[in-house]
């Protein structure tokens, strides 16, 4: 590990450290609660010449995303980070940087939306973006924020992708905790796994003039929507070949999903973000207790690992999804479990789902409440729920 | 700073021949956005990169598979055309300092843009672009509406104009407002170089895009732009009216260069006002008293521009 040292980095930090260590070229970010300490680090890196970058100090996330655009459409390799109303404000622009297809990367650190007005962390925002075309990880410790920022980079500029990234974590509970982090002694060995190289996109060259942006009738439009459906699919692929070539290159084992305790479990706890953190610690409680159950983090968001997935929940008698967003209405109100009731529908697989919402605006989430989660699925399980009509809406008063 | 600047376009000779906004675009007939375009590209030439938000321009001009752009070009949305020049203009900057991008190489960045995707919905992204300071010339093609969803009210409509959402009734006889001084709002961000323009005055127009291009730091061009469908008038008419525009002192084109201001296109003898709004559809509703009110401060801002420039550069009204 001579390459790498060890530093203590909140997941706000390490992000930061990524982008310094891909070199990206220009940054236009706005600062946000709680994902400021991105875009002040940052600035420090290029005030301090570590990183050699144009920073836009732009007058919103709206203007922020709209110049990542033109720096990317100009061949640049961008970096932007916002949370909640920050991305909400930017919504128009995650359609356009993806339909035009730009390469951009984006740290989240994820944020509950208003109103009312709430600066803590859940995942609102992120999961509010889920049609927008853009590859979304979701990451648990601040090592995997740094490394899946260079994976990102990887996998939009890959040529049979080109769609933007994001990477998302916890606000507060991540982006403003201090965690042990190795980052790149020297940015070499990154930009080895990450070469800037050529832009393989088209770009505004004075010299081979294109126009960027046309009007896309009837005749047209659909097809171009098509090819980001093909590139979203083309993704799966490219992740795994750059989480493979990741693993083997620096020695940091990384997938689709996570999964911990699942030799012999046959109920499982899925969640994302640093919920997933809370849910080990659970587990090992429950284990002591002789209650032997897994967990499973998904990682990847967007494309949606469903052959990943379903590896696992087919030999599981139940799958208890906790949610950290609300989709009003929905068929099932928990995002994720919506997904992964449709996954486990479409296989014709009998596992149990069973749906919570918890960690709204940061409402606390202890082992504590996840062992309660299990202990309630397990009553639920024995009166014969196999999938909850509707949520649980844990500590909600 | 002198203003002896160099005239780079004395006459029509000095005007490159090469058309870099091809023909075959869907602008309406007798629209003058072409006239206006047409010539930026030539003052500009090929090492320039386009910007243009959405409005007739773009729908006009880059209906795929087609595009009438011969240099490149990006449309992104409606109000942030200043914010993805920016990002541009960062970007060359950036790629120039790592050797990407020869760093002699000069790439004018361009961002034109209508009225509404400018003063109104654009505002904000244009005041950050200005503050920045950002290398890149913006300019804003004013039809004084929003003519591409079909003329409604923008914040640049001048006072008493029909459009569609400021119809003339029993009770209103069109906008209320007065139009908003835009060139004047982006002078008071103290960047290098503002001016005024009309296609009429076609040389004046170019030059003033030279220079626009010439200065270190954002500049601002603000171009009246007569309307065939939104100003009711016959399509043959543009010019002439863009020409009594300034004729009657309704127009005035100016520059602020560095801090000092002129008036470019001095108009010793004014026409009275009726001629310009006589020709134009969108008026139709003012009676003569209507008309003798807007001469009225027609008059007041021609004796504040004077009293500016510290003599008569705008005469009397002589018919």
């Amino acid at each position: 590990m001579s390459e790498w040292i060890r530093i203590p980095l909140t997941s706000n930090y390490a992000a930061a450290y990524a982008a310094k260590d891909v070199d990206v070229d220009v940054v236009a970010a706005y600062p946000i609660t709680p994902q400021t300490p991105v875009v002040e680090r940052i600035a420090e890196f290029i005030a301090n010449g570590e990183l050699q970058a144009e920073m836009i100090h732009v007058e919103s996330e709206h203007t922020a995303l709209s110049a990542c655009i033109g720096a990317a459409a100009t061949g640049a390799r961008v970096f932007t980070a916002t949370s909640a109303q920050g991305l909400e404000l930017m919504h128009e622009l995650l359609f356009i940087a993806s339909g035009l297809r730009l390469p951009i990367v984006m740290a989240i650190a994820a944020r509950a939306l208003s109103a009312p007005l709430s600066i803590w962390g859940d995942y609102s925002d992120v999961m509010a973006t889920r049609d927008s075309s853009w590859i979304t990880m979701i990451a648990s410790t601040a090592q995997e924020v740094y490394d899946s920022i260079i994976q990102a980079y990887k996998v939009a500029e890959h040529s049979d992708v080109l769609l933007p990234a994001m990477v998302a974590y916890d606000g507060f509970m991540m982006s403003h905790t201090y965690e042990p982090v190795y980052v790149a002694k020297d940015r070499s060995i990154i930009l080895e796994f990450v070469p800037k190289k050529k832009p393989s996109w088209n770009i505004l060259d004075p010299d081979k003039p294109i126009t960027i942006g046309a009007v896309g009738n009837p005749d047209w439009y659909y097809e171009f929507k098509y090819q980001q459906v093909v590139a979203m699919e083309n993704s799966r692929s490219v992740l795994r070949q750059v989480f493979e070539e990741f693993s083997k290159k620096f020695g940091r084992w990384y997938n689709f999903i996570e999964t911990y305790n699942m030799d012999g479990s046959d109920i499982a706890i899925l969640t994302y973000g640093g919920l997933y953190g809370t849910a080990i610690e659970a587990v090992d409680i429950m284990k002591k207790q002789g209650l032997n159950v897994g967990t499973i983090k998904l990682r990847v968001f967007r494309p949606w690992p469903e052959e990943e997935l379903l590896k696992i929940l087919k030999s599981l008698k139940a799958v208890i999804v906790i949610d950290r967003a609300i989709s009003f209405g929905a068929a099932l109100e928990g995002p994720v479990a919506m997904e992964v009731l449709t996954s486990v529908y479409k296989k014709g697989l009998s596992t149990a789902l069973h749906s919570y919402i918890a960690s709204i605006g940061q409402r606390a989430v202890m082992e504590e409440d996840i062992i309660a989660i299990v202990k309630k699925s397990l009553e639920l399980l024995e009166k014969g729920v196999v999938i909850t009509e509707k949520p649980v809406y844990w500590g909600v008063r | 700073m002198s203003l002896a600047h160099k005239v780079h376009y004395k006459t029509v000779f000095d005007i490159p021949k090469e058309e870099l906004f091809a023909p075959g675009h869907g602008l309406c007939a007798g629209c003058t956005t072409g006239t206006i375009v047409k010539l930026l590209l030539k003052a500009a030439g090929l090492n320039t990169i386009v910007v243009n938000p959405t409005g007739c321009l773009e729908v006009s001009t880059t209906t795929f598979p087609y595009t009438a752009w011969r240099v490149p070009y990006i449309h992104v949305a409606f109000e942030n055309a200043a914010a993805v020049a920016s990002g541009i203009e960062a970007a060359i900057k950036a790629l120039k300092a790592k050797g990407v991008i020869d760093p002699n190489k000069r790439i004018n960045v361009v961002v034109i843009a209508g009225d509404g995707g400018t003063a109104d919905i654009g505002f904000q992204a244009l005041s950050g672009m200005l503050e920045r300071g950002h290398k890149v010339m913006y300019v804003m093609y004013d039809n004084e509406a929003y003519m591409n969803t079909g003329i409604q009210r923008s914040g640049t409509t001048p006072q008493y104009a029909w459009t569609t959402t400021t119809p003339v009734g029993k009770v209103l006889k069109g906008k209320l407002q007065f139009k908003k001084p835009v060139a004047e709002i982006v002078a008071a961000h103290r960047v290098p170089y503002v001016a005024t323009a009309n296609p009429a005055h076609f040389l004046d127009m170019m030059n003033k895009f030279r220079r626009g291009l010439e200065v270190e730091g954002p500049s601002f061009i603000h171009v009246l732009q007569p309307c065939t469908t939104g100003w009711r008038f016959d399509p043959r008419l543009g010019i002439k009216i863009a020409r009594l525009a300034t004729e009657t002192a309704m127009w005035i084109n100016w520059e602020l260069d560095h801090g000092e201001f002129r008036v470019t296109v001095p108009v010793p003898k004014r026409k009275h006002v009726k001629h310009y709004i006589r020709l134009q559809g969108r008026f139709n509703h003012l009676t003569d008293a209507d008309i003798e009110e807007i001469q009225k401060m027609v008059d007041r801002e021609v004796e504040r521009i004077n009293k500016i420039v510290g003599k008569e550069v705008i005469g009397p009204v002589v018919e």
